[in-house]
């Protein structure tokens, strides 16, 4: 398999250094890799799901709004910047795998280099009851 | 193919009777076929190519994988670009905003050097590299971004069924003393996968690695579990650190052998020494 940019690789090793959970995926949405602090709050360990295409992780954590109505994977930051190859920022609620509802602010950005070319993104999210 | 290493020397040049050994000029290579010659990165080392005997054609070709100073300090004194006869081909990184001619040019200007670019004799066509294979006779090359502060790029040359890859400073994981486990995390893994020759980055002990964390270097324990996991087929240690001399680095090279057992040969790269892919 050939290595992801550069980008992506070193998206990664940011995201391995850093306290707040960082999710990575690529132009089709699919989720390479997502870091330690992230596990805690989706209650599954990266090694345990490996890369997950989008249709599969953004439902797999019960994204939902405060009334307990599940989001239509659209509305997610990130999809929408796969999508769109923009930042965004949302507010909601998670059920990681554990069962546990976990209300998080979600940022995603776009990941382009230098290339000019459009190699994936990378949203960083808050737990917001805990802080950091 | 051919390789002639002229620099080997990483971050400055240095002179002195204790590193005559392995060489003090900073980052130069020559590939070799035939007739055909390029030239990578121009660090003082390129003051060592024959450009009177080898050059005789007026168009000359020289590659940068980036341009920190130790790898473009000879640019300013590399003959052909005082000769309006020649053509020289210079090819490196694209920047996020800046061109590549503009960071050039931020060196080659006063009051860093007195001639500007604009004013060299030579006719100078500058070639922004993002990730891309190009052509330069026979030549085929592929240029990649890789693990270093500011655009930095690695090479690899192929020419008939032999290839080279020359990353002189690469760090392939920030922070951590092992690659990650799966290849395709792995910095500048296509540019060596099943290279005939690797010549990598191994600027730092593994000791001095732990202080330099993020410097964009590698020590020769990452080097050479770089070029074992891209199945590589020989190893040249270089970019070797000015700080160490001839015995330092033998006596850390001696060291760093005994602590391994890989199946391809390993060597440090030695000023002038020509190896034959």
């Amino acid at each position: 398999m050939p290595a992801h940019e550069i980008e992506i690789i070193l998206s990664r090793q940011l995201a391995d250094c850093l306290t707040v959970p960082v999710f990575i995926v690529n132009p089709e949405g699919t989720l390479l890799f997502y870091n330690e602090p992230a596990e805690g709050i989706l209650g599954k360990k990266f090694q345990d799901t490996g890369p997950m295409p989008v249709d599969d992780w953004g439902t797999s954590f019960f994204p939902h709004d405060e009334d307990g109505k599940d989001l239509n994977p659209l509305e997610l930051p990130l999809v929408q910047t796969i999508r769109n190859k923009v930042p965004a920022h949302k507010t909601f609620w998670i059920k990681s795998l554990n069962g546990k509802s976990t209300k998080i602010s979600v940022t995603s950005i776009p990941i382009i280099g230098r290339s000019k070319v459009f190699s994936g993104a990378m949203a960083i999210f808050w737990d917001n009851e805990v802080k950091l | 193919m051919k390789v002639k290493l002229h620099g080997t020397r990483g971050a400055y040049p240095t002179s002195s009777p204790t590193n005559q050994t392995y060489g003090g000029n900073t980052s130069c290579i020559e590939v070799i076929h035939g007739d055909e010659r390029i030239i990578i990165d121009a660090g003082t080392g390129i003051l060592g190519v024959d450009f009177d005997r080898y050059y005789k054609a007026s168009r000359i070709n020289i590659l940068l994988t980036h341009l920190h100073m130790d790898h473009i300090q000879g640019l300013a004194f590399c003959k052909p670009l005082f000769n309006p006869k020649k053509e020289v081909h210079i090819w490196g990184p694209s920047g996020s905003s800046e061109s590549l001619q503009s960071r050039l040019n931020r060196f080659l200007s006063p009051p860093l050097f007195p001639i500007p670019l604009r004013d060299i004799p030579a006719t100078l066509i500058i070639k922004e590299l993002p990730n891309t294979n190009f052509k330069i006779g026979k030549f085929e090359i592929s240029s990649e971004y890789i693990s270093h502060p500011g655009p930095t790029v690695g090479f690899r040359i192929k020419c008939g069924s032999k290839s080279i890859t020359y990353m002189p400073d690469h760090e392939p994981v920030i922070g951590k003393s092992h690659l990650f486990p799966d290849d395709d995390w792995v910095s500048g893994f296509n540019l060596a996968y099943q290279s005939d020759l690797l010549i990598h980055d191994s600027q730092y002990s593994k000791k001095e690695y732990q202080t330099k964390v993020g410097w964009g270097h590698s020590s020769l324990e990452i080097a050479a579990e770089f070029c074992s996991r891209a199945k590589a087929k020989h190893l040249i240690l270089f970019h070797h650190d000015p700080t160490n001399t001839d015995d330092e680095r033998t006596e850390m090279f001696k060291t760093f052998m005994s602590t391994v057992n890989y199946d391809f040969p390993i060597e440090l790269a030695v000023q002038g020494q020509e190896i034959e892919v």
